[in-house]
């Protein structure tokens, strides 16, 4: 059974992109057919930091429209095996997005992929209601401050209404907590929310802790999820993320800042 | 020659003010154009060999006369007794020239026309080419006074009337910068970006395409199918181009032609990127 699960925030800049590219990247890494679409009609970033944007013919919009067939939007990532990218447009307009057309593309997805992970736009209009009306299961990006929680609130209490599993009174979306440009120093300086307030705000499980790191944005330079960058703090807690999302049982790491030695605290700067 | 060239008229109908109807519908848009016209001299309707001599001037180039509209110049008839311009109208269109006008008539000769169902026309500025003698293909030449040895009909004819296979002359020029997420159609002629076109940013044209900044978006030539358009622009740098729905993506262009100046045009189903030196 292919599952469909939607990246959302309420929120613009959290991170909801960064979290796309590395979970469907992870997903693919440990054997699942996995495509991505991003549902940000008009700004399109998916692409750029999946680094297909060179190779973009037609897009989600075309595909909906019949002016293309799905095949010929998927593109195929180079660095990871079934990995697929269905990208979307920057000029065509939103209202493209039906409800109806949307959830043909998905249905048709769903015979080819195991996951269909939809990228949603910010805000709780038109494009981020269709990218979790089909949801099965919605990662909630969530940076630990005041008003990116209250959205993750709002867009739970979205998901909980205007999902098709609440309106056909399926079982409801399994909701998971992802916080994500966590900076355990400002944290721990209380400029940002502990972990345990945001989780009883909020009240669902905890998926993983994304550290705030230089590597993500350098990694959206170049085109690659941060995910394949091992080496960064962020690679790794997403990669113990989809582990847990997957069911295995990872400690959460990364909560707390770095003991630093003697010079690492005097030579920070260059670190 | 008939030219006419109106200024750009734009009517809005009335119903656009009733702000409290539920759904307006779509604004009449009627726009001005300018078309070159085949003009025909008729010198004397009573000549028994004129229609004889026109059908052998057609079947010179048949499919450039088919359905061709056409300006009657009546300015050696001002003297002429009145003639039956409807059963003129209708052995024009046996000849598969369709009649929609006159130019140079008298006031009465005016009037027989429009009430045959034609309009009358200002005489337009000639324009020098002709229809070239290799038959079908509407080639520019020319003209070569020696070759005209049927005098009486005369036909003078520049390409642009129902040549479907040519881009329309008229032109969109866009002077700001498009930017990413926008899209500039050019229907039925050419667009002219004299800024840049940013990533994101799509260029469509039913003609070429000319971009005098740096294209970075796409662009997209001959959208209805005109497999001779071709895309000119000064740094290419384009995330894709496409000449009558043959495309490149930018990883399909070699690295050596970013940046650079460039034409890119349709050979077969290739689409080709070539320096411009
Ligand atoms: N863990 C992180 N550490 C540092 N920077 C991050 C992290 N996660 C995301 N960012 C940066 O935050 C910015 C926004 O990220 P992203 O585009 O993924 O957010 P988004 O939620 O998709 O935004 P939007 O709502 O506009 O779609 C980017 O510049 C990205 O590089
Ligand atoms: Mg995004």
């Amino acid at each position: 059974m292919s599952k469909i699960i939607t990246m959302t925030s309420g929120k613009g800049g959290v991170g909801k992109t960064t979290t796309a590219a590395a979970f469907a990247s992870g997903l693919a890494l440990q054997g699942h057919k996995t495509v991505v679409i991003d549902f940000d009609v008009g700004l399109r970033n998916l692409d750029l930091v999946m680094g297909c944007e060179r190779r973009v013919v037609f897009d989600f919009i075309n595909v909906i429209n019949g002016d293309a067939k799905l095949n010929q939007a998927l593109i195929k990532d180079k660095r990871v095996e079934n990995l697929a990218i269905l990208p979307t447009s920057q000029t065509r307009d939103k209202d493209a997005l039906t409800q109806k057309g949307v959830g043909k593309v998905l249905e048709q997805l769903k015979e080819d992929f195991d996951y269909i992970i939809c990228d949603s736009p910010a805000g709780i209009e038109k494009g981020a209601l269709m990218a979790l009306y089909h949801a099965d299961e919605a990662i909630i990006v969530t940076n630990p401050e005041v008003s990116s929680v209250r959205d993750s609130d709002r867009i739970l209490g979205v998901l909980q209404s205007r999902s098709r599993r609440a309106e056909e009174n399926l079982e409801p979306v399994k909701e998971h907590l992802l916080l994500t440009r966590y900076d355990a120093n400002r944290v721990e300086r209380g400029e940002m929310l502990k972990v345990d307030d945001v989780l009883e705000i909020l009240g669902i499980p905890l998926l993983g802790i994304i550290p705030e790191s230089q590597s993500v944005l350098k990694a959206s330079n170049v085109g690659q999820p941060v995910i394949l960058d091992t080496d960064s703090a962020a690679g790794r807690a997403y990669n113990d993320a989809v582990s847990r999302f997957l069911g295995e049982t990872i400690e959460h790491r990364f909560m707390k800042p770095e003991r630093r030695g003697l010079f690492q605290r005097l030579l920070w700067r260059t670190a | 020659m008939g030219w006419r060239k109106d200024a750009n008229i734009k009517m809005t109908s009335a119903t656009q003010a009733v702000l409290d109807e539920p759904r307006d519908p779509p604004a009449i848009q009627i726009r001005g154009a300018s078309y070159t016209l085949l003009v025909l001299e008729l010198p004397d309707p009573k000549d028994q060999t004129f229609y004889s001599r026109l059908a052998d001037k057609i079947g010179q180039a048949p499919n450039f006369y088919r359905f061709a509209p056409v300006v009657v110049d009546l300015k050696d008839l001002a003297d002429a007794p009145p003639f039956n311009m409807a059963e003129m109208g209708r052995r024009l269109r046996q000849h598969s020239l369709i009649p929609i006008g006159v130019q140079n008539g008298t006031p009465e000769q005016n009037k027989v026309a429009v009430d045959a169902g034609w309009t009358v026309f200002r005489e337009g500025r000639p324009s020098l080419v002709e229809v070239g003698a290799d038959g079908d293909k509407r080639t520019v030449e020319t003209p070569d006074p020696q070759a005209e040895d049927t005098p009486a009909i005369e036909t003078q004819a520049p390409p642009a009337v129902a040549d479907s296979d040519s881009p329309d002359a008229t032109a969109m020029v866009i002077t700001q910068p498009v930017r990413s997420g926008r899209q500039v159609y050019a229907h039925q002629g050419d667009l002219v970006v004299l800024a840049t076109a940013s990533p994101g940013a799509e260029l469509l044209a039913d003609g070429h395409i000319h971009v005098y900044g740096t294209l970075r978006g796409r662009a997209l030539a001959g959208v209805s199918g005109d497999t001779r358009a071709r895309i000119f622009c000064r740094s290419l740098e384009a995330e894709l181009v496409s000449v009558a729905g043959y495309w490149r993506v930018r990883d399909d262009i070699p690295e050596d032609l970013i940046g650079q100046p460039v034409q890119i045009f349709l050979k077969g189903e290739r689409v080709m990127i070539e320096p411009l030196s």
